[in-house]
């Protein structure tokens, strides 16, 4: 049995496509990944997109349409996914995929392009409580995209520069727009950008860690969304929670759809 | 110089963001015949004014965007006149800076906040009528009350958020790919008013506004919800100051009717009207500073 999930993020469309496996001796119902696939839907619109990203993953995997029983979606655009059975929100897609992965991870931080969020989940990967960014996305990928423009570094360049540096320069600016001028400011007074580009994350770790702090701290930390792919990041948002380790998955961009996969493979039973 | 910069920042692909810079000098009288010049220059973190005022009055001024550095901005502003009307830098009595980069202005003889001068531009350019003024600039947004000299008696400001200002305002215009100016007379161009952008943080707005037009949204009813979640936002600012009459509106937003129109009609108040580009408040105000500053100077010397 197959069942997808898809999430629908403010940047890209993920889609996890699951099977359910027997496995010899070991009791209850398994799951294996079939196929992920991320696409960025550009021009397209919504359902398009999803209906697009859906298309090439079943081809992919050499799966059709029929043979996905459920096709569950999450993220901002989730709505707009016109053939979903059901939607999930952010939070609960979020924590049930980060448990899966991490059994033992009770703090998930989710930080995408535009949002940024802390969930507290019980052992089930269950949503008990959140806390994100909603008015503003200073705390999100979309500030580090932009500041990584100002300092004219490609992302990966960008988080990269940003280890090689020990200095803490206060970022004073939140938001993206002042941000960038301060940025500026800072180039112009020749401060290297290395510096700049580990002020820059140290800041969007530090709004992120509010957040999370909001809902509490608790066991075992797990980093999931787009940012977790910027190791200047991960080492930031490791400094600013004051925590040993940050469990840290290979493909953290695919957490939530796989998470969301997991919840319609649950229900269809 | 001028033409160097020019040909630096010629635009390569159309930039729908980019507002008309201009100069305007008073052909009907002579900089020579003054017996005080003082300049003004406003170096905002998204535009540059430079203002010429003769014997406290109103000369010529000169109005571009702010390049990545704030003393080369300052001296184009200054050039952009200067060159206009053959005016030489040796000319001029008296230079105050203003605006987020006004420590920054070479030449300058004192800086003073851009609070104080957008007052006394206001009062000079609405008469001493006016109360509160709105400032409404690249990245900032201001209340401000002043009194009848246009003395600031209390004020507020965005100092988090660049939500409500121009920068938004510009993201919308390059999104849409509609030039900025146009922006306004077309928010009106509407069937019925939609309801405002409810996202206030820019980044968060631009992809509201776009999926705004991929659900089927006419660029001109995007535009009309940026324009009304704008005025919104900064009648939040302004409700938290009070706003008593005159209503007087500076900076470069004050040039889009989308959002001005909707501020008038959220508070019930029409603004003062100007003949004078409000964009070049602040410098204005700078300017008037400094021809004070220059009388005092003068008595002294008397």
């Amino acid at each position: 049995m197959f069942t997808a999930g898809i999430d629908m993020g403010s940047r890209s469309v993920k889609v996890v496509l699951l099977e359910e496996v027997a496995v010899e001796g070991v009791p209850g119902k398994q799951y294996s990944v079939k196929k992920a696939h991320l696409m960025m839907p550009g021009d397209l619109d919504a359902d398009q997109a999803a209906d697009k990203a859906f298309n090439e993953a079943l081809s992919a995997a050499g799966v059709t349409r029929d043979q996905v029983k459920a096709v569950f979606a999450t993220g901002a655009g989730r709505t707009q996914v016109g053939f979903a059975t059901e939607g999930v929100t952010e939070m609960t897609a979020g924590a049930k995929g980060a448990v899966f992965m991490y059994p033992q991870a009770r703090t998930v931080v989710d930080v995408g392009a535009e949002e940024g969020r802390g969930i507290k989940t019980d052992a089930d990967g269950k949503a008990i409580d959140f806390a994100g960014n909603e008015k503003c996305a200073a705390g999100a990928g979309s500030f580090a995209e932009a500041m990584s423009r100002a300092l004219q570094l490609s992302l990966k360049e960008f988080g990269e520069a940003s280890l090689k540096s020990d200095k803490s320069i206060p970022m004073n600016a939140q938001c993206t727009v002042f941000a960038e001028s301060e940025v500026v400011s800072l180039i112009h007074s020749a401060t290297p950008k290395e510096d700049i580009a580990k002020a820059v994350l140290d800041a969007v770790a530090s709004r992120v860690c509010a957040m999370v702090r909001r809902v509490g701290i608790e066991g075992n930390v797990v980093l999931i969304g787009g940012m977790g792919h910027n190791p200047g990041f991960v080492a930031s948002l490791k400094n600013a929670m004051d925590v040993d380790e940050v469990l840290l998955p290979e493909l953290p961009e695919y957490v939530s759809a796989l998470g969301c996969a997991l919840i319609a493979a649950e229900r269809v039973h | 110089m001028n033409a160097e910069v020019a040909a630096a920042t010629a635009p390569e692909k159309k930039e729908f963001w980019r507002w008309q810079e201009n100069t305007w000098f008073d052909e009907s009288k002579n900089w020579k015949d003054a017996k005080i010049i003082t300049c003004g220059i406003d170096v905002g973190s998204v535009s540059s004014q430079a203002v010429i005022v003769c014997d406290g009055e109103l000369y010529g001024y000169n109005s571009m965007r702010t390049g990545n550095n704030s003393p080369d901005s300052a001296k184009n502003a200054l050039a952009g006149i200067m060159d206009k009307i053959g005016m030489k830098l040796e000319d001029i009595n008296y230079v105050v800076g203003t605006g987020y980069g006004r420590v920054n202005v070479p030449f300058a003889h004192k800086a003073i906040t851009e609070i104080a001068c957008h007052a006394r531009g206001a009062n000079y350019m609405g008469g001493s009528k006016v109360r509160t003024i709105l400032d409404m600039g690249g990245q900032d947004c201001k209340a401000i009350h002043c009194d009848e000299k246009g003395k600031v008696t209390n004020f507020l400001m965005n100092d988090k958020c660049a939500a409500g200002t121009g920068r938004g305002m510009e993201v919308i215009s390059d999104l849409m790919q509609i030039p900025i100016a146009e922006l306004g007379p077309r928010s009106f161009e509407v069937d019925e008013e939609p309801e405002a952008v409810s996202s206030i943080c820019v980044v968060f707005a631009k992809s509201e506004a776009l999926a705004l037009l991929k659900a089927g949204y006419t660029k001109n009813k995007v535009i009309a919800a940026y324009c009304q979640a704008m005025a919104e936002r900064v009648v939040s600012l302004l409700e938290r100051i009070g706003v008593e009459e005159g209503f007087f509106i500076t900076g470069g937003i004050a040039k889009n009717p989308g959002v001005v129109k909707r501020i008038e009609k959220l508070l019930g108040i029409k603004a003062v009207d100007t003949k004078i580009d409000s964009q070049i408040a602040g410098a204005l105000g700078a300017a008037l500073f400094g021809y004070t500053l220059m009388q005092k100077q003068g008595a002294k010397a008397a």
